[in-house]
This record gives structure tokens, sequence and C-alpha cells, in this order.
């Protein structure tokens, strides 16, 4: 099985569906004549040409709101957001009509839009562009929200997401573009709403999603040196929530640690946190732990930079914490 | 200004404590060492010294009240002094944002409220958590049982308070390891201890026959009862026993005693013999006088026994010290006057802990032997039976009628090794039927 970067897999899957469905265009800025501000799009224009890959002005509201008009009326956009950061620009259109329209034309119109594009801290960035912001997202019903943490995932997710008639919005991550991973020449499709157990284990549940998987099976493998055996859940899904899943974990190892690298009030890991205490509370042994970043803008200094996020140190100190190994 | 009196650890395992009455009223002018009321600790009835100056000037808990350790019980303060303030202050603490203590607290009263049938009278002004009494679990829901079991402070995880009651354990048994004593899930799994509680006696009662022959009583675990369970669950299941029985011939020591009994007026009871024969037998064995302390062992200069008073509704180890240099109607001046204020619930800490050696005699009831469970942090307690008339085959071969007791010694093995316990045992049989050898 080939192994390929992140970048490549997401392109991989646009290249798919574009040539699968004619409907299906990429627009966003740089996309086109620059590959991509992370060449995700490569070759894409020449291969699709300017009709079906547009370079946009730097007006996210408005191409934005351009696409969610498109998608209201047949076609199949994708939307490139450079950054999750620049995306606030575009929140209007998104929560008030993609999120929207289908519920208040009573299912008439439906809004078959991806939003894709980095999201959450890479480094050096400071505290305006180094935001984890996919708790936004997954808080507006009406939306679907994935972030994939393996090129394999990223492929297949981002594939479904494509097909599917409600706006997705997919959170990728500037750190991970390069990261490599297995993916199969042959076409698979990954269906939203469904977990993966990245890791069995059987003393403490690990659960994450997207960026932070790295440390967390980083973790995994420093709690197995001192005896605990973490099982890694990868949410791939933030909405709707895979919650079998989750419960399924958390009754097997009676203990939870949710990793998620937004701020804590209000993010989907508080969420999680939150369901897990509600619907697991007789199968815990330990009140759930939230590795978070913290509760700051991010600084620009690069040793408190890391030190606001969640590290592979912070996650085991929180899995020895619930597991009364301190 | 006025001040809050707290309920104080009156004996080194009180967590909570009963006020059976107060020896102080509203508006009378106390000084430190003043007696304020009598409190029911764990192991025994306490006078509540005053610690502070003032004028009581309000009784927060009223007799039978509950109050645990550092709850206020009444505030002091000058004569005429508004303590609205404080006495609102001290119903917050105790409906206190959903803390534990204000739970507890609710719980207790609740437990409390059945055995409180002559209302004791109460100030308007009761801690809010008396008002917010919960019902009273209902019976065959296994989670609140086993929650509600025992002591009402207990802190568990909710899968530890889950696996409890799956198992029959009584929580208020288990040792917490987690954070504040949390009992979680391991020490429900190492727990090794007697099951008991509601969820066995409430699954019997489903399963049982269609007739049912009376009601299930349920006797909250609490004070001494729950001190016994655990003491004698930690001695039991920390320290490796074994037992060594043997038989004493009684008719020396009986001889001995009939000969200084008819020189004294007050009688000296058998037990102080005894208490005297095991220290001269302790004396020559100084290795049995001793306690495991985990990194180390102490062998004691002092040679305290204890001996098993039962109460009727628990029991307790008056000690009697230093029996090793004192003489034996000395020994039973103290040992009376011990088991009178046993008997009485007057017994202080430092007089029913730190036996160095226990002895338990259930020869009254007619037991003809049984194995005693060490009491800590002693490492032997010795089991006495009823002394009976027995066939014994004599030293020249003949059949003969003996006053015959059998004792069974029992020891920590982690300090005291079976040859050393027998050497021990022989020299107390020995001292039994020749009780002159203590001259030797």
């Amino acid at each position: 099985m080939p192994e390929i970067q992140m970048r490549e897999a997401i392109r991989q899957a646009m290249d798919e569906e574009m040539a699968r469905d004619g409907s299906v265009f990429l627009l966003g800025e740089e996309v086109g004549e620059y590959n991509g501000a992370y060449k995700v799009s490569k070759g894409l224009l020449d291969k699709y040409g300017a009709k079906r890959v547009l370079d946009t002005p730097i007006t996210e509201l408005g191409f934005t709101g351009l696409a969610v008009g498109a998608a209201s009326v047949g076609l199949r956009p994708i939307v490139e957001w450079m950054t999750f950061n620049f995306s606030l620009l575009a929140l209007d259109q998104v929560v008030n009509n993609a999120a929207k329209m289908r519920h208040m034309s009573g299912g008439q119109i439906k809004v078959p839009i991806v939003l894709r594009g980095p999201n959450g801290p890479a480094e050096y960035l400071s505290s305006q562009h180094s935001q984890a912001l996919h708790s936004y997202y997954a808080h507006i019903p009406g939306l679907k929200v994935i972030a994939p943490s393996t090129p394999y995932d990223a492929k297949g997710l981002l594939k479904t997401a494509i097909r599917d008639d409600n706006p997705v919005v997919m959170a990728e991550s500037e750190l991970a573009y390069g990261w490599t991973g297995e993916v199969p020449e042959e076409e698979y499709l990954i269906p939203i709403g469904k977990a993966d157990v990245k890791r069995e284990g059987s003393d403490v549940s690990l659960i994450s999603f997207g960026k932070p998987m790295r440390m967390v099976l980083e973790a995994a493998d420093q709690l197995a040196d001192i005896g605990l055996d973490a099982e890694v859940l990868d949410l791939r899904s933030l909405r709707p929530l895979d919650e079998e899943a989750i419960y399924a974990t958390v009754r097997k190892t009676n203990r939870a640690v949710v990793i998620d690298e937004a701020w804590p009030i209000a993010s989907v890991g508080s969420h999680v946190g939150w369901m897990i205490s509600k619907n697991c509370f007789d199968d815990l042994d330990a009140p759930v732990e939230l590795v978070h970043s913290e509760d700051v803008p991010m600084p620009y200094n690069h040793t408190l930079e890391l030190a606001a996020q969640p590290s592979v140190e912070k996650i085991v100190q929180a899995a020895k914490r619930v597991s009364y190994k301190e | 200004m006025a001040e809050k009196v707290p309920m104080t650890a009156l004996s080194p395992t009180m967590e909570e404590g009963t006020i059976t009455g107060w020896s102080a009223k509203e508006g009378d002018v106390i000084s430190a060492g003043d007696v304020l009321c009598e409190v029911e600790t764990d192991k025994a009835s306490m006078e509540y010294e005053a610690t502070q100056e003032g004028t009581l000037l309000k009784i927060i808990v009223g007799e039978g009240g509950n109050a645990r350790v550092g709850q206020t019980i009444a505030i002091l303060g000058e004569k005429g002094e508004d303590t609205s303030a404080l006495e609102k202050e001290i119903a917050e603490e105790g409906s206190g944002g959903g803390s534990d203590e204000a739970d507890a607290e609710a719980e207790a009263s609740a437990e409390e409220k059945p055995e409180k049938q002559s209302a004791p009278e109460k100030p308007a002004e009761q801690p809010a958590a008396e008002q917010k009494t919960p019902e009273k679990p209902a019976p065959g829901t296994s989670s609140v049982a086993a929650r509600s079991s025992g002591d009402s402070g207990i802190k568990a995880s909710p899968l530890a308070v889950k696996l409890a009651a799956e198992r029959n354990i009584n929580l208020a048994l288990v040792t917490g390891s987690g954070p504040n004593g949390r009992i979680v899930k391991r020490d429900i799994e190492n727990f090794r201890g007697v099951p008991g509680g509601k969820a066995a006696v409430t699954s019997a009662a489903a399963s049982g026959g269609a007739v049912p022959a009376g009601a299930d009583q349920e006797i909250p675990v609490a004070g001494k009862r729950a001190v016994i369970a655990k003491r004698l669950s930690e001695s039991k299941f920390t320290a490796p026993h074994y037992y060594l029985k043997t038989s004493v011939e009684m008719k020396s020591v009986v001889a001995a005693r009939k000969m200084l009994n008819e020189s004294l007026s007050d009688k000296v009871s058998l037990n102080a013999f005894f208490i005297k024969l095991v220290a001269e037998a302790l004396k020559k064995h100084p290795n049995v006088n001793a306690s495991w302390q985990g990194d180390k062992i102490t062998q004691y200069g002092s040679i305290d026994i204890g001996i098993a008073v039962d109460l009727g509704n628990g029991l307790i180890t008056p000690v009697v010290r230093n029996c090793g240099n004192r003489g034996i109607v000395d020994i039973d001046a103290d040992l009376q006057e011990l088991i009178g204020k046993a008997r009485d619930g007057k017994l202080k800490p430092e007089e029913y802990t730190g036996a160095t050696f226990t002895i338990s005699n259930l020869g009254s009831f007619g037991v003809e032997e049984f194995t005693a469970i060490i009491n800590p942090p002693g490492s032997a307690i010795l089991a006495l039976g009823a002394t009976k008339q027995t066939p014994v085959v004599k030293p020249d071969g003949s059949i003969g009628v003996g006053n015959i007791m059998k004792m069974t010694l029992s020891c920590d093995h982690r300090v005291i090794d079976g040859a050393a316990g027998g050497k021990f045992l022989h020299e107390l049989q020995q001292t039994m039927e020749q009780p002159v050898r203590v001259i030797f």
C-alpha cells in the first residue's frame, strides 16, 4: 500500500470526486495558480481548468457566500479556507445560511458544500493565527464537522463529505499536511460519525481527534512503559459524535482522558467529558480529565507557545491521575 | 466577639459524636476547663471541656444531636451579643454548596432519625442540612444501599460503589487509596473482608420463600460497631495469624486464689491471676511482648495487658499498665475500676489503646476453646476457655479427674515465629500449673 502525505490524500480525494462528478468544484485563495497555500490542490487547475478551480479574491465572506449559493442551486463546491482563523470572516454564511437553509426551507433547499482548511496552532504564528476553532462549527446544528488525523482517514472522510448533501466542515492541520500514512489505491469511503480505535488497551481511554492524535499515541507508548495499557480512540467526526464508541471504551477501561487542542470552555473536549460523566457515571473510577490548550491567547514566545498547548507529558500526567498512579 | 464552638476529636478514631447531654445551658458563663457537654464517641462517653471562655450564647446541636468533628455545636461570646450573623453562617456551613459534608450531614441525620423518637429539642435555627434531610434510601436500590450502608462520610468512585453493591461489600469496611481517601476500583478488588450489608439482606429477602418469617431489620453500622469491624478486619487481613493450643490443669491457680482471697476483704478476680501470670511469662519471653511496625519490630519495655470486656452492644479492651512490675492485688484494683468505667462507657482513649498483649476469656459462657483475633498493636492474644472437669491420664498411667482449661494463643507470624510462640505458651502453662515459678 503506498505511503503518502496528508496533503496528497486530501488532493486525491478532491481529484477523484471532481473526476467522478462534474458538479464538484474547488474555490479559495491561491488554490489554482499557486497550487494552494499548502500545496494541497497541486495540479488540479491544470487538470480541471479555471472553471472548476477558482482563485478568489481575499474575501472569505464573499467566496464562501458564493459557494453556499452555488450549492443551494445544485453544484457541489469545496471551499478551501487558507486557515480557520480567516474563516471567522465567513462565519455568517456558514452559520446562518449553509447550516440553516435545509431546515428553514422545509427540506427544499440542500447545501452540499465542503468547507475545509488548516485549523489550530502551528508554530511561531502568534495569537491571531494559532487558533483551534473547530468548536465554533461543532456547536452549530445543521453542520457536520470532521477532523481526521491520518492520510487514510482524511481521504475517506473527505470523499464522503463531498458526496454528502449537507454542509461539512473539515478541520485539517498545517503541521499535519506532511504526515505520511498508508492509503490504498482502490477507492474507499469512511462514514461520517464513526470513531476509530487507533490502539487497543484496557487501563485508560485516551480520546482525541485531529492533530493531537500523534501526541496521544506517543503518550500511550510512554504509559505502556509504566504499565498502563491505554486505549486510544480517534473521534474523527466531531458532529455527529460517535457516542457508542466513546461509551464503549470508557466502559471498558473505567477511566477517560479527553484531549482537545481548543480552549477548555465550551469545547468539543469538554462536551465529550460531560457526555462521559453523564452516561458512564457508574462505570467511572475517576473523574474525567480534559487536556486542553491554556485559556489564553497564544503567546508568541516559543517556549510559552508550546507550554500553552497539550503535550505528551500533560497527557501522560492526566492518564496517571485518572489511574491513581501518581 | 462571638465565636463558634466546634466538635473536637475526643478519641483518636472519632469522626463524629453524639451529644448525650449538655451540662451547661444557654446564658451560663463558661471558663476554660468547664464541662460543656457529654459526648458519646465511637468508643466511649467523654466530657467535652471548654477551651474557650465567655457566655454560652446558643446551643446549635442539642441533646441527642450528632456532630462531625469540626462542626459547630454552640456559640460562645459576650453576654447579650447578637449571634444571628454567625448562626446564618453556621446554617450555610451545613448546607454549603452541595459539599460532601453537608450531604454526609444530612445522611447522618437521616440515619439518626428513627432512634430519636423522643424528639430532642432543637433550636429553630438548625443548620440547613438538617432541613433538607433526604428520604431514606429505598431498599434494594443497590448503589444507594452500598453508599449509605455505613459511615456517612464515605467517598467512593461511582464504579467502586457499583462494584461494592455487586459484591455485597460494605463500603464502610473498605479503606480508600484514592485522593482524600476515595475508595476506587482497586480497593474493592483488593478487599478481602466479610461481605455484608444491605445488598446481601435484600437479595436474600427477594429470593426467599412465599411466607415471610418477619421483616428484616437494618442495623446501621456506625460508632463502635464500625470501629470494631474495621480494626479487626485490618488485623485479621494484614497479620498472618497462627494458633497454638494447650491445656492447663487449673487446680494450683484455683488454690492460690483461694488462699489469697481468704486473707483479703475484697476478692481478687481470676482474670487478675491470668493477667499476672501472663505478665510473668512475658517477662521471660519479651519477644512476644512486641509489635509489628512495618519496617521494624518494637519490643515493649512495659507489659500492658488488655482484657476484652463485653459491653452488650460491642466490646472494648481496657488496658492494665505495667503488669510485669505490679502485684496481683494492685492489678485487680486497676482492672475492676477499668471494667466499671468500660461498662459505663466512660473509658478514656488512653485507657483502652496500646495493649501490648491481650487476653480474651469466654470461659464464663461455657466456651471450651476458641481462637481470637489479634488486637493491634500487640502481636498475640490469648483465648481462654472454661475450666471443666475432664478425665486425664496421670503421670503414673492411671485415669483421674482434672480441672482443665484450654487456651489458644493467636500469634502474628511477622513478629513471633512458631517456636517462640510455643516456648512462651509452654512457659505460661507451667507458670499456671505451678504459680510458685514466678519466684524462680
